[in-house]
């Protein structure tokens, strides 16, 4: 998920493309393309190195952001059980946080500049985020959609070639699985109660469905650097391929719960064995992304105040540890 | 242990690019740079390894496996962090 890799523009400077022509980067490069991982202290392109920090940070950035729209329901869960599952959902999406904060750090730059980042807003998090969480249903189907999504763009990024990012997303995946499963089963619940919890379920996939799309992040006409990390082992697969395969999956899932895409142009297409969707708002994206979603503002200061109110938990916690490493010292000398 | 032995170190080998290091041992030497030297002719004579790490023994932070029952308690009755937890119908592919 939580990769769009919009906030990279084109002509935009700060990652620089790379020609490949120095004996070291011709090296990198075939190592690249013999499926050989890259580990932190080999040697690696400038342009290599910011592609990463910015992708995991963003990446680890959204997952954070992310535990936002459902901690809006835990403590108003229907029941004590669906409680427990979305706060251990939630939970994990903190750890997905964590291992892709430490991921980013293996390449040299500190978690201090990473949070910083987000604080400042300088840095992004994906789009999805900015949706609200008005009502039980888009619990379930955030799960089923937008884990979903997130599964579909996390797998091929198990073969990443950067070793660290690699395997946090190996971790990643095994954990996904529960999440969209617990999502799908709110939906299926929802969709064989009453008249009211279908429409319930059926009015959070219309306002889920196309945000869920865009976390693809844009079409491939318009990802200027998707060659480049193609090149480089870190992009395995199209967006617009992944967002096909998305559709693809999703549709009968959606059948199956008897609810109806909000796509009047969806069609499957015998010919080239996929569906046909309708066009997305491309615009909608692009005002989401630099900061007028529904939700920028609150989720920004949401992340600020929480950040400034545990300043005194992370002091605390260092004074508490020199204290007993004083205590110590003290009694062996 | 007299003030005169060699320390000892954990040793830690990357099998190959893309896996993370794995504990594989100890050994003792006088410095950090004789550890590595070592575990390289000790743990990596049929090319085991393409990376290692040393770690001083005294610097790992280990549980306590007496209190394992108690320390690893909270993950027991959390079943539900689990994907089989969940009944999805066979009918619904890939999910
Ligand atoms: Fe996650
Ligand atoms: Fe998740």
């Amino acid at each position: 998920m939580y990769t769009q890799g919009l906030d990279v523009k084109p002509g935009d400077k700060a990652i620089p493309l790379e020609s490949g022509t120095s004996e070291a980067e011709q090296g990198f490069q075939g190592r690249i393309d013999r499926d050989d991982r890259i580990e932190p202290k080999d040697w690696m392109p400038e342009g290599y190195r910011k592609t990463l920090i910015r992708q995991i940070s963003q990446h680890a950035h959204s997952e954070v952001v992310g535990m936002l729209p459902e901690g809006n329901w835990i403590t108003r869960a229907p029941s004590l059980r669906r409680k427990a599952v979305l706060l251990a959902k939630v939970q994990d999406e903190a750890g997905h946080g964590l291992y892709l904060y430490s991921a980013a750090e293996t390449l040299g730059v500190s978690r201090a500049e990473l949070v910083e980042q987000l604080l400042s807003g300088k840095a992004k998090y994906s789009s999805i985020f900015n949706y609200p969480t008005t009502t039980w249903a888009d619990i379930g189907a955030i799960g089923w959609l937008v884990d979903g999504a997130a599964i579909m763009n996390q797998i091929p990024l198990c073969r990443c070639s950067y070793g660290p990012y690699a395997r946090a997303m190996i971790r990643i995946c095994k954990e996904e699985s529960f999440h969209q499963r617990q999502g799908y089963e709110i939906m299926l619940a929802l969709s064989r109660g009453s008249d009211a919890q279908k429409a319930m379920a059926q009015d959070a996939l219309d306002r889920w469905w196309w945000p869920s799309l865009m976390m693809f992040g844009p079409s491939d006409k318009d990802s200027p650097h998707s060659a480049q990390s193609m090149r480089w082992g870190i992009k395995r697969i199209s967006n617009d391929d992944l967002r096909q395969k998305f559709v693809d999956v999703t549709v009968p899932q959606a059948e199956y719960l008897g609810l109806k895409m909000p796509d009047p142009d969806l069609a499957w297409n015998e010919a080239r064995g996929h569906y046909d969707f309708g066009a997305i708002d491309w615009e909608e994206l692009k005002q989401v992304i630099s900061g007028n979603g529904p939700c920028n503002k609150s989720r920004m200061k949401a992340r600020r105040d929480a950040h400034a109110e545990g300043a005194w938990v992370r002091e605390a916690a260092l004074a508490h540890a020199e204290k007993r490493r004083a205590r110590a010292l003290k009694k062996a000398g | 242990m007299s003030s005169r032995d060699w320390p000892l170190f954990e040793v830690f080998i990357r099998s190959r690019n893309g896996l993370s290091h794995k504990h594989v041992g100890s050994l003792h030497a006088a410095d950090a740079g004789m550890a590595l030297e070592n575990a390289r002719d000790v743990y990596t004579r049929r090319a085991e390894g393409v990376s290692i790490w040393v770690v001083p023994s005294t610097q790992i932070v280990a549980s306590d496996p007496g209190e394992k029952d108690a320390f690893f308690e909270p993950t027991a009755d959390k079943i539900y962090r689990h994907p089989t937890f969940y009944d999805i119908p066979d009918d619904v592919k890939n999910i």
